[in-house]
């Protein structure tokens, strides 16, 4: 039903490749993620799905047909934009009536549909208001209200929380994800935001350079980056990333690092020896590292960013290489300038090959 | 002032004025050198006397020079309303203590004035209905369609701006006697029916247009019509009234083309028509006045109802988009 | 149906129609035709669009222009029916050397000077006195722009009568009353044209100013403000410089203005006294309708033609850019 697949799609503007290759299918009532960094390419792959773009290359399919050359407004798709689009001589009444005046719908089931979704958004007060006259919270609703009123097989959002102020950001978007449960329709949800990607979508995908990195469940892609891109997108603060020579020391294998070797367990031994790789990228999330008397690195403590909460201990190698250490509010912190000695517990290391970026083992 | 006044003083020059004028001049140049001088010495004193200074400095240049700017709209207005004798009085009146409007209905009836105002409103009307619609067409097809030659097209309307009407108005009158449009409303109206400025100037507000309304539009599938009506004109509402405004003034203003291709007063518009009310009624001034006034005055309301959409408008091509 | 128009340089033509792999037999042969229709009918629809501006466009403006430029190559006899005899440049040469020409083009010229500069000043003064926020400023704004509401036939004669040497107002000030008419008077005549011109044109001036030192911001002003800057400093260091654009616009609009001006000199001087009015429009409209000779018409036409497309060019370039680079 609202199934949306894309298979090898490709787009080009003229030299230059906006989305490359992309495979990717979206079940039916599920909230998928496109996630990545401004010019990655992820609103250009929900424009091709809406059909604003033509893709170069590979076939869309929506439901159970291929829509390629299939006008938008005869996709059964809406779409909510980051900008709202509403229109700015229209009440938000006529704004979400609109697409179905387009389609002919009888007046009295359009008043009855609006009316419905007014009530479902809290939107009855403002109907007869101008976007001008709407706080920004209400404007994106009515953009919401607008594409619900359809009824369409697959919701398309780009960005439609980043307009909003913190607090209503955090507010809408557990409504959003409530929405959609209850709809129980597809939704593809288009942010740089990954917070909004760890916690909305059932999947999220990872894109960067118009490629598709990652696609996987949150936590999956957050225990398991599947290359160095995701492993420093995902995740604040960032996961510390250590470059180093595998060597060798009586059989065992140890990533050498300006800070000291890293030791691996066997399994990573072999990963490592089985990938070839000449270089090593060494991740370790800030919440796995330790401070530790017996740690493998060394390092000096240059400023604590104390977060209530917790502490983010920011400390420095000796090349200067900054490693974040997060530690519970319960936990003392050392005091700056302090000297530290660092470690992790060997299964928390995410290693990579830090020529390709792709990781290295399970 | 001439040749054999080469060494001749200011006070002489005065002397050639007529005794009311130059008490006028003199009156006037004394405000300004006060309102001046105030200006300046309000720099050096206290605040709040620099402040009062400054204000009533500022206020006697402004009524000065309101004055001057106004001064042959009112003369002709008060003229208007005197009797014959009583416009060649010397010295001038420059108040109607006892106004008659006599010399309107004389206008109005011997001087055609009604006939003249009609056309002016027929023609003008027709131009900016028509002027509107062709713009709003082609800036629709520049804006948002795509097509062969639409960059090459676009310079073509561009270069219909550079051909003034006294380059074409020749060949123009004969192409419009061979149609047979010659002292007709169609010969008047059909050469201005579309402008390269009119399109231009709404092409310019579609592209203002956010492209996500475009998108929005399209996936909630709004076809042409319904996009250009709901969407793309409310949007270029400003534009647009602007261009419409602007038309009607320079409509309403033509003076050449009126001249050579009509030939009697069933179809003069109101410009040509006072240029041969002044003719025949040489001795009545006031008529003349009077009839001055009629032709004005729908400019003058239009600039009063207007005024912001007007100067939004003129300076829509000139200092911002 | 696309309401979208992509960037120039991204212009995806048909191509990205390609059938996908192996769809359903229906979806291929949708989405292998039916786009292909949907842009013929959006290149029709676009046409269409453009149809009636282009007609008139042909019919009154390049067809004219066209015959113009050709007929400036042939004598035309003074009478209807007789044959046009081909002159090469001959014509040309001769018209664009004779003294009736150059005299008209020097008048323009003359006319030109008396006229732009002073209604740029006058028009900066006001603008710049209705520029603060006072009292009844409203007021003032309006009076200021009022002549906008006067055509150039209005204007003509309120002045024509005015000047008149019997009951003329402005004659029975400047002490003229009897003598010769200011209009009659080869020293002055072009010189009361130009005020007349002036004064008319002050309102267009006075708005497009003001428009230009509205968008000079508020907070440069203040600025200098604190700077210390006085009122003089300001305008010649901070104003000034953020409305040469305007003002460059103002000069351009304004010399096309006096260029192409004809009413004010049909009523109130026809071209006289001498010759000394007679502006380059004016002397075509003369050789038309008074002398029958369309050929030397012609050439002068073509000259006049020549002059503005300077002008319209620099006018053209400043729209552009300002309209489209502003947002």
């Amino acid at each position: 039903m609202g199934r949306v697949a894309l298979t090898r799609v490709t787009k080009r503007f003229g030299e230059v490749t906006a989305v490359s290759d992309i495979t990717l299918e979206v079940e039916d009532q599920e909230f998928l993620v496109l996630l990545g960094p401004s010019g990655c390419g992820k609103s250009t792959v929900l424009r091709l799905i809406a059909g604003l773009e033509s893709p170069t290359d590979g076939s869309i399919e929506i439901g159970d047909r291929v829509v390629n050359g299939v006008e938008p407004k005869e996709r059964d798709v809406a779409m909510v934009f980051q900008s709202y689009a509403l229109y700015p001589q229209m009440t938000a009444r006529r704004n979400i009536e609109f697409p179905l005046k387009n389609q002919r719908t009888p007046k009295l089931e359009r008043a009855r549909r609006v009316e419905e979704v007014a009530e479902t958004l809290e939107l009855t007060e403002v109907l007869d208001r101008r976007p001008a006259q709407m706080s920004g919270g209400q404007r994106q609703r009515v953009a919401l209200a607008r594409a619900i009123v359809r009824r369409p097989e697959a919701f398309l959002m780009d960005e439609p929380l980043s307009n909003l102020d913190a607090k209503l950001r955090t507010q809408t978007r557990t409504e959003l994800i409530e929405l959609q449960r209850r709809l129980a329709t597809t939704v593809v949800y288009v942010t740089h935001d990954q917070v909004e990607g760890m916690t909305m979508g059932h999947r999220v995908a990872v894109m960067e350079n118009g490629v598709i990195q990652q696609v996987g469940a949150p936590t999956e892609i957050y225990d398991h980056p599947a290359n160095l891109f995701v492993a420093g997108f995902i995740g604040n603060p960032p996961m510390n990333v250590l470059t180093g020579l595998p060597t060798s020391e009586d059989g065992r294998l140890a990533i050498e690092t300006p800070g000291g070797g890293i030791p691996l367990t066997a399994p990573q031994q072999d990963a490592v020896r089985r990938s070839g790789a000449t270089q090593v990228a060494v991740g370790v999330r800030p919440e796995h590292i330790r401070l530790d008397e017996d740690g493998p690195l060394r390092a000096s403590v240059a400023v604590i960013e104390a977060l209530g909460y917790e502490n983010h201990v920011v400390c420095r190698l000796e090349d200067g290489q900054q490693v974040i250490v997060r530690l519970r509010a319960e936990v003392a912190a050392p005091r700056e300038g302090d000297k530290v000695h660092l470690g992790a517990e060997p299964r928390r290391l995410h290693l990579f090959d830090a020529t390709t970026g792709a990781r290295i083992g399970t | 002032m001439s040749a054999e006044h080469g060494t001749g003083t200011v006070a002489t020059a005065l002397g050639t004025l007529a005794p009311g004028f130059r008490d006028f001049l003199v009156g006037a140049g004394i405000v300004v050198v006060a309102g001046t001088v105030l200006l300046v010495l309000s720099r050096r004193a206290s605040p709040t006397h620099r402040r009062q200074a400054a204000l009533v400095g500022r206020y006697l240049l402004l009524v000065v020079l309101a004055v001057i700017v106004l001064f042959p709209l009112y003369i002709t207005v008060v003229d208007s309303l005197l009797q014959p004798d009583q416009v060649v009085a010397k010295p001038p009146i420059l108040f109607p203590t006892h106004p008659q409007w006599s010399s309107y209905a004389t206008a109005w009836t011997q001087g055609h004035l009604g006939r003249y105002l009609l056309n002016s409103f027929v023609v003008t009307g027709v131009i900016v209905v028509g002027e509107l619609v062709t713009s709003i067409a082609a800036a629709y097809a520049f804006a948002f369609l795509r097509f062969p030659f639409r960059k090459t097209l676009f310079v073509v309307f561009l270069a219909t701006m550079m051909v003034p009407v006294e380059v074409t108005f020749l060949t123009n009158l004969n192409t419009v006697v061979s149609l047979g449009w010659y002292n007709t409303y169609f010969g008047l109206t059909i050469p201005f029916l579309a402008t390269g400025f009119g399109a231009f100037l709404v092409r310019q507000a579609f592209l203002g247009l956010p492209g996500d309304l475009r998108d929005a539009a399209e996936l909630d599938g709004a076809n042409h019509w319904q996009f250009l009506r709901e969407v793309a004109l409310p949007v270029a509402r400003p534009a647009v009234a602007a261009l419409g405004i602007f038309s009607f003034f320079s409509a309403f203003g033509q003076y050449l083309w009126p001249l050579i291709v009509t030939k009697d007063d069933r179809l003069r518009t109101v410009t040509i028509g006072l240029k041969f009310l002044a003719n025949s009624q040489l001795n009545n001034f006031n008529v003349i006045f009077a009839g001055t006034v009629l032709a004005a005055l729908p400019l003058f309301i239009l600039l009063v109802v207007f005024e912001k959409q007007l100067v939004r408008g003129l300076t829509a091509g000139a200092v911002k988009g | 149906m696309s309401v979208t128009a992509p960037p120039e340089h991204l212009d995806a033509h048909g191509r990205a129609e390609s059938p996908p792999e192996r769809p359903p037999a229906r979806a291929r042969s949708r989405a292998a035709r039916s786009p292909r229709r949907r842009r013929t009918l959006e290149v029709l629809l676009a046409y269409g669009l453009l149809l009636p501006s282009l007609l008139v466009f042909a019919v009154f403006v390049f067809y004219p222009l066209v015959r113009q430029i050709y007929l400036s190559f042939f004598l035309t006899p003074p009478f209807p029916g007789e044959p046009k005899h081909y002159a090469g440049l001959s014509q040309i040469q001769q018209v664009l050397t004779s003294h009736d020409f150059l005299n008209s083009l020097w008048v323009t010229v003359l006319f030109v000077l008396y006229t732009v500069p002073a209604g740029l000043v006058l028009g900066l003064l006001l603008a710049v006195l209705a520029h603060q926020q006072l009292r009844g400023i409203r007021f003032f704004r309006t009076v200021f722009s009022s002549t906008v509401a006067t055509s150039v036939a209005v204007a003509s004669v309120i002045f024509f009568t005015l000047l008149n040497p019997q009951i003329g107002l402005f004659s029975y000030w400047f002490g003229r009353t009897g003598q010769l008419s200011v209009l009659d008077d080869p020293r002055l005549a072009l010189l009361a044209v130009s005020v007349v011109t002036v004064w008319q044109n002050l309102g267009l001036a006075f708005i497009v100013m003001s428009a230009g030192l509205q968008a000079v911001p508020d907070d440069l002003l203040e600025a200098s403000r604190v700077d210390g800057a006085g009122p003089w400093t300001r305008l010649r260091h901070v104003i000034l410089p953020m409305l040469s654009p305007t003002l460059f616009f103002a000069i351009v609009v304004g010399s096309i203005l006096s260029l192409e001006a004809f009413g004010q000199i049909d009523i109130l001087t026809s071209g006289g006294p001498l010759q000394h009015t007679n502006v380059l429009v004016y002397a075509i409209y003369d050789q038309v309708f008074n002398q029958n000779n369309q050929g030397r018409a012609a050439v002068m036409t073509v000259a006049l033609f020549l002059i503005t497309l300077v002008f319209t060019l620099i006018q053209i370039r400043l729209l552009e850019r300002r309209v489209t680079y502003e947002r």
